[in-house]
């Protein structure tokens, strides 16, 4: 394997199993000196997920290391796995049954399938144009008329959010940046961005239970201070700086994408509390432990991915 | 094989995700577990559920006239869910239709039964027939499991034929048995409330 010889590649894998011994390390020491039965149960909670990261860790690595194939596949089961969880939670009619079929069966493989072949031209606007105006049709076809603006309207935002943004992160291995992508390096953008996203989640959640005061956004998520907020962005955008020796970008540029990363996946986290908030639940789901669903771990890469693509591809790509 | 790949493809399409509302599948006992049936997949989803052991001996009451009308259905119902046909239609059945649940109970197995007798929308939980109560008279020491499915009539609803994945949640209460000095309309209440306790709010 070409990438076990990159030694940027080995470095940040280096730094991520490193992060995650250290983290393994202070949740065995917490376990054992927490006094309250609340500290007790929020440090269970920390354990949960830092053995789920492991998993989550050594999953994704391993799909990059497959090659592009590897990202695609992981990344359309993980669409797969979101739209379950959103349809659980939001309420379809009987008559949505076939709208959901073609959703599923069709329009989900097709767009990754033009991801692995890496058609940006079709891969862009099959979901926003093709797949939004079919959808319509089809429910309209369906002949329940019911809710008719309320349901669709559910059923396109969950395209978008659990297939289409969400097949951008694989999608970022077909950008042509000279000098970078020629030599194969793509899959470390891909790293760059789940990375960063990813670390500014759990930054966010470290600083807000160490230093969190004042409630962000109380009505939407309450858990999400200031404080967090403010500390989770510089310190993942200060990674991205760290990390700008795997991308294309200079210093400058590396830090100002992180930010953009940061602000999208809190922006992302927001939106999703807020649809949860509406469902009445805390989690979509139970798949993760500690964290919830599968859509509660992806939540910040949803918005991050598809803006982080369109800046790259449009200001360092050659084509 | 077939058995594994069902169970996969189950997992895969309802996440399977299982509330304990103080009930354990351990220590192993004979048991009916009944549910509400909104899909034909409530079959396969609780039996899936099952821990592998006791699921050999758990048989799930199926209707005669929907597994046992195609050879690939029946194949399922006999070798894989090791299933007992029940008959619902009333004009045309000559024998007792709870005969062959009853020969399950007498020779130590468990079941699966869905009291409702036919598939609902989903809500709200349909009258229960007196099935149950027949049961539970005859064979005073087995346990009554309630089970509420939630979500599976959206994964394959009635009349559909391909199931879209959504998660399910599959809510067990804990078991009880029938009174003695039960009749039987208060029995079914019971039964009935049991289940309908389990509906998340």
């Amino acid at each position: 394997m070409m990438l076990l010889h990159d030694r940027q590649f080995l470095l940040l894998l280096a730094l991520l199993l490193g992060v995650l011994a250290f983290s393994s390390l202070v949740g065995v020491v917490l376990a054992r000196s927490v006094q309250t039965e609340r500290g007790r149960e929020t440090v269970a909670n920390l354990n949960a997920r830092i053995k789920a990261w492991w998993t989550m860790t050594a999953v994704f690595v391993l799909s990059v290391v497959v090659g592009p194939i590897g990202s695609v596949v992981l990344f359309a089961l993980v669409s797969f796995m979101a739209l379950r969880e959103y349809f659980a939670l939001s309420p379809t009619l009987r008559a949505d049954h076939r709208v959901l079929l073609w959703l599923v069966f069709v329009i989900l493989p097709v767009n990754y399938i033009l991801v692995a072949i890496q058609w940006y031209g079709l891969f862009t606007i099959f979901i926003p144009v093709y797949a939004f105006i079919g959808l319509q049709i089809r429910a309209a076809l369906a002949g329940t008329t019911e809710q008719f603006l309320d349901r669709t309207a559910r059923t396109q935002w969950g395209m978008m959010v659990t297939v289409y943004f969400v097949s951008y992160v694989p999608a970022i291995l077909m950008i042509q940046v000279p000098g970078y992508s020629d030599a194969g390096q793509n899959f470390k953008l891909l790293l760059f961005l789940v990375t960063v996203a990813q670390a500014s989640d759990v930054l966010q959640y470290v600083v807000g239970k160490l230093a969190g005061r004042h409630p962000i956004a109380p009505n939407v998520s309450p858990n999400k201070t200031i404080e967090g907020f403010a500390g989770g962005v510089v310190l993942a955008s200060l990674l991205g700086v760290s990390l700008y020796s795997i991308t294309p970008f200079t210093v400058m540029q590396a830090g100002l994408l992180a930010l953009v990363i940061c602000l999208m996946g809190f922006a992302g986290g927001l939106v999703m509390s807020a649809t949860k908030r509406d469902r009445g639940v805390k989690d979509f789901g139970t798949l993760l432990p500690g964290h919830g669903g599968i859509l509660d771990r992806i939540d910040s890469i949803c918005f991050a991915a598809p803006i982080f693509f369109h800046l790259t591809r449009y200001f360092f790509s050659a084509s | 094989m077939i058995e594994a790949g069902l169970i996969a493809v189950t997992r895969l399409l309802t996440g399977a995700v299982v509330r304990s509302n103080g009930f354990d599948f351990e220590p192993p006992a004979q048991r009916i577990y009944y549910a509400n049936h909104t899909s034909h997949m409530d079959t396969l989803l609780l039996w899936s559920l099952i821990p592998k052991g006791q699921r050999r001996n758990t048989h799930p009451a199926a209707a005669k006239d929907y597994w046992w009308s195609s050879p690939w259905r029946q194949y399922l119902a006999e070798r894989v869910f090791r299933a007992v046909p029940v008959a619902r239609q009333r004009e045309n059945r000559d024998d007792d239709p709870l005969g062959p649940l009853e020969a399950v109970l007498a020779a130590g197995g468990s079941l699966v039964f869905f009291p409702e007798g036919t598939r609902g929308a989903g809500w709200p939980i349909q009258p229960f027939k007196g099935g149950l109560y027949h049961l539970a008279a005859k064979f005073p020491h087995v346990t009554l499991v309630p089970v509420y499915i939630d979500n599976l009539n959206r994964v394959l609803p009635k009349g559909e034929i391909l199931p879209v994945p959504i998660i399910c949640t599959v809510h067990i209460g804990a078991g009880f048995r029938l009174d003695p000095a039960e009749m039987k309309a208060d029995f079914i209440s019971r039964a009935h409330s049991r289940l309908e306790a389990l509906v998340p709010t």
